[in-house]
């Protein structure tokens, strides 16, 4: 039986297709995936992200306790309410994890992690927490509000709420009452993701449908974060995969002396693969496990799809070293080999084409 | 769901309609395009390709994912319908109208194995 979230009803009323994502059931799409993706690349959009977990972090440890855990360095986050993206490694490197950590002191943050990792991701947290508490919050729903009118909508859909986050730069978020407002997303457009209270989910997601957001699902969600260049747990990276390879090296601290956990396996080594993004010169759909050929040997597409913004096929894709962006490569699908371009992601960003 | 009584069907969720001509028009049912989502590309048969009964054939391709199409009976392919390449949202549009290949059938009788309308209800229905 798979789990729902407190928004399930609302997706049943409003005709989501269902289907079970990381042992949820959650909306595919709505109707058409194509129209809800131009819908967040033109005006604004909403998806029920509440399937990823948020965990708060809280005790005099913890500011140290993220210092061992995560790749990044949580001592960029100086203002409260500033967000940081980072990898969460195992020993040997591979990611456990990727998540966003909010700062609001150094003895709280709130960690944001996938709905299909959640489960190892707080037994491996907590059996390095020490004395730091570390509280699930399924008590909340998460809504993200994307497009370039997202914010504009949110405002208006919620009283209040543009005095409290008018300010915030990207990255950021700030409290409103007891929900959560950042200006973050998975999209490459502006917006919000809302963590907000269960008891007043619905009644959001309502104010919002009325200000002219319009839901979107799972399928619109990840055309626009490939088209954004933005990584997927469990497809393009996962615990046999080293960020550095899987082009999540901007994340990685390596520079700082702090020690941190799987940094002795990534320091001083030079990956041998790196992700590259793609372009389909001929007709067709690139595709997760295609193979791709290269001067300097095999590599293989860990995301690919339609790309409707560009109406053509678009690919992340792990790569031998040396191959470079402006490189002509092809691609295995089904019994051809089809020419493709190498270039450097994001594909879309701000409703503008980048490649 | 739009399943017209005139039509003979695949469990594979093709449509094969036989015209005064002797041949049969392929297409993928309603049901099917419903299922895919957002078609966004057709790779069809060459024509003058020779095909068996179940033999894969062409290539329905969504934003999620790519479906094999199967050629519901035996014969040689006479055309495919380059109108639906071009536009392959059309399928989603209207899925008995945006053919995908005609067939000069080895035997047309080959058609009496398929499913009628109300026996590939049955199968969309259990899906």
């Amino acid at each position: 039986m798979a789990k729902q979230t407190l928004l399930y009803a609302t997706h049943v009323r409003l005709g989501g297709k269902l289907v079970d994502f990381a042992g949820w059931d959650m909306p595919l799409h709505y109707g058409s995936q194509v129209e809800e993706h131009h819908q967040v690349r033109r005006d604004a959009g909403m998806f029920d992200v509440s399937h990823m977990l948020c965990l708060d972090l809280e005790g005099a440890g913890a500011h140290d306790l993220l210092h061992k855990l995560i790749a990044n360095n949580v001592d960029k986050l100086t203002v409260p309410g500033r967000a940081l993206y980072s990898c969460m490694l195992n020993p040997q490197g591979g990611v456990i994890d990727d998540l966003i950590v909010y700062f609001f002191r150094t003895d709280f943050y709130r960690v944001v992690v996938n709905a299909g990792t959640a489960d190892k991701d707080l037994a491996w947290i907590r059996q390095h927490a020490g004395s730091v508490a570390v509280k699930p919050r399924r008590d909340l729903a998460m809504i993200a509000v994307q497009g370039p009118n997202a914010r504009a909508k949110a405002w208006a859909a919620l009283p209040g709420s543009e005095a409290a986050s008018a300010e915030l730069k990207p990255f950021h978020a700030a409290w409103f009452g007891d929900a959560l407002i950042a200006r973050t997303g998975y999209t490459g457009e502006d917006g919000f993701e809302l963590m907000i209270p269960a008891e007043r989910a619905e009644a959001t997601w309502n104010a919002l449908l009325d200000a002219g957001v319009k839901p979107a699902g799972l399928g619109a969600r990840d055309t626009l974060r490939l088209e954004a260049g933005m990584p997927l747990y469990g497809q393009d990276m996962d615990e046999q995969t080293s960020p550095l390879a899987a082009g999540l090296g901007w994340t990685v601290d390596l520079a700082a002396p702090r020690d941190f956990i799987g940094k002795s396996v990534l320091a001083g080594r030079r990956p041998e693969k790196q992700t590259l993004g793609l372009l389909l010169e001929d007709r067709g759909v690139l595709r997760a496990h295609q193979k791709v050929f290269a001067a300097q040997g095999e590599g293989e597409i860990t995301s690919g799809t339609f790309s409707p913004t560009m109406n053509r096929s678009i690919a992340l894709a792990r790569l031998p070293a040396g191959v470079a962006v402006g490189d002509a490569v092809e691609v295995e699908i089904r019994d051809k080999r089809l020419k493709a371009t190498v270039v450097k992601p994001p594909f879309v960003r701000n409703g503008k084409v980048l490649v | 769901m739009n399943i017209p009584a005139d039509l003979k069907y695949a469990k594979s969720h093709e449509w094969a309609r036989l015209a005064d001509d002797g041949l049969v028009t392929i297409g993928i049912t309603d049901h099917a395009q419903e299922a895919l989502g957002d078609i966004v590309f057709l790779e069809l048969p060459a024509v003058g390709r020779k095909v068996k009964a179940g033999e894969e054939c062409a290539v329905v391709e969504s934003v999620k994912a790519a479906s094999d199409i199967y050629a519901p009976i035996a014969g040689e392919v006479v055309a495919a319908n380059q109108a639906a390449a071009d536009a392959p949202e059309s399928v989603n549009q209207d899925a008995y109208a945006a053919w995908l290949f005609k067939l000069k059938p080895d035997n047309a009788a080959d058609l009496d194995g398929l499913l009628d309308a109300a026996a590939y209800a049955k199968v969309a229905a259990e899906e």
